[in-house]
């Protein structure tokens, strides 16, 4: 045998990701088509997907609250590097969206739209399976696209960049 | 839409890193030495072998690289055992962790000993390695070490 150059040393951790009260309540809405989250009793602060806790205050958030799927991109990355996780082929956009009514950004897939006419302040809404195919995860939302609307002004999502 | 508390979602999460580093010249000659069912170590400025071998001296931090060829057989010179070995442990039956100071050698090594059972194991016992069929160059073309036949131990009559 030649001489050995390189090996291959992997590392490879083995979790059961348990989601906890808040992220299953958001994760049950996914399989039924709506998108729950839950608010602050504090500061009022909307958060989706809900975490159970208001990062600024420090209580618990009990409040739930659903939102549409209609919202505003805040800001967006190109993708130009192929992954195994996504099936959508490079180059495509990746973006921060606003859920109307929510003060946390939601990470999504921007489709039906060239990838490099994405743009802050756009506005757009979520694309869901078909419904046999709705599930408890992420992925019922399968993706956002632009809609018919005006712009959003950039102090209506300023406090969330 | 009331929370049911006998749903408990979770999902399978796995986080892997697939590394390929490269080897260098020394630890390289280790490695391509296992290909051949050699046991290569480097010699220090101490004089002492180490086995694997490193680069750069542990006392005076020279760059060293002069190889020394060790073993097959050594010497255990500690060991813990492993009652319910873990999927990716070496061996799928109990088995020890040990620290084995192959022959020639100034250094000991980690690797597993299949003794049978933790009776069977002994600081200061001789073992020696039992060989993967197709070595590939890497630390699993030594399986695991086995004990010496009875009585080569040199602290049993
Ligand atoms: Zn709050």
């Amino acid at each position: 045998m030649s001489e050995i150059t390189s090996i291959t040393t992997p590392i490879r951790l083995d979790y059961t990701y348990t989601a906890g009260h808040a992220t299953q309540r958001f994760l049950l809405g996914m399989a039924e088509g709506r998108i729950l989250g839950q608010r602050c009793p504090e500061c009022a602060k909307v958060y989706v997907p809900p975490r159970g806790a208001c990062p600024k205050c420090g209580v618990p958030t009990t409040d739930e609250v659903e939102v549409t799927g209609k919202g505003t991109v805040t800001t967006f990355c190109i993708v130009r590097i192929p992954s195994d996780v996504l099936s959508v082929p490079p180059p495509f956009t990746c973006a921060h969206v606003l859920l109307d009514g929510a003060d946390l950004p939601f990470f999504a897939l921007i489709q039906e739209c060239e990838f490099d006419k994405v743009r802050m302040g756009m506005r757009v809404e979520a694309v869901w399976a078909p419904k046999a195919e709705l599930a408890a995860t992420f992925e019922s939302i399968r993706y956002f696209r632009p809609i018919a609307e005006p712009d959003a002004p950039y102090e209506s999502y300023k406090e969330h960049l | 839409m009331a929370e049911t508390t006998s749903t408990r979602l979770t999902a399978a999460h796995v986080l892997e890193y697939p590394y390929r580093r490269s080897v260098g010249p020394v630890l390289g000659a280790f490695f391509t030495g296992l290909t051949e069912r050699r046991l290569v170590g480097v010699r220090a400025r101490d004089g002492r072998v180490l086995v694997p071998p490193v680069e750069y001296d542990p006392e005076s931090g020279e760059a060293i690289g002069e190889m020394v060829e060790v073993g097959p057989g050594g010497v255990v010179t500690t060991w813990a055992w492993v009652e319910k070995p873990r999927p990716k442990h070496p061996l799928d039956r109990p088995f020890a962790w040990a620290l084995v100071r192959l022959d020639g050698a100034g250094s000991a090594m980690l690797h597993a000993v299949d003794a049978g059972s933790a009776a069977g194991m002994r600081t200061g016992m001789r073992v020696r390695p039992r060989w993967k069929a197709e070595p590939e160059g890497n630390i699993h073309d030594i399986v695991c070490f086995e004990p010496e036949a009875r009585g080569t131990d040199p602290e049993t009559p």
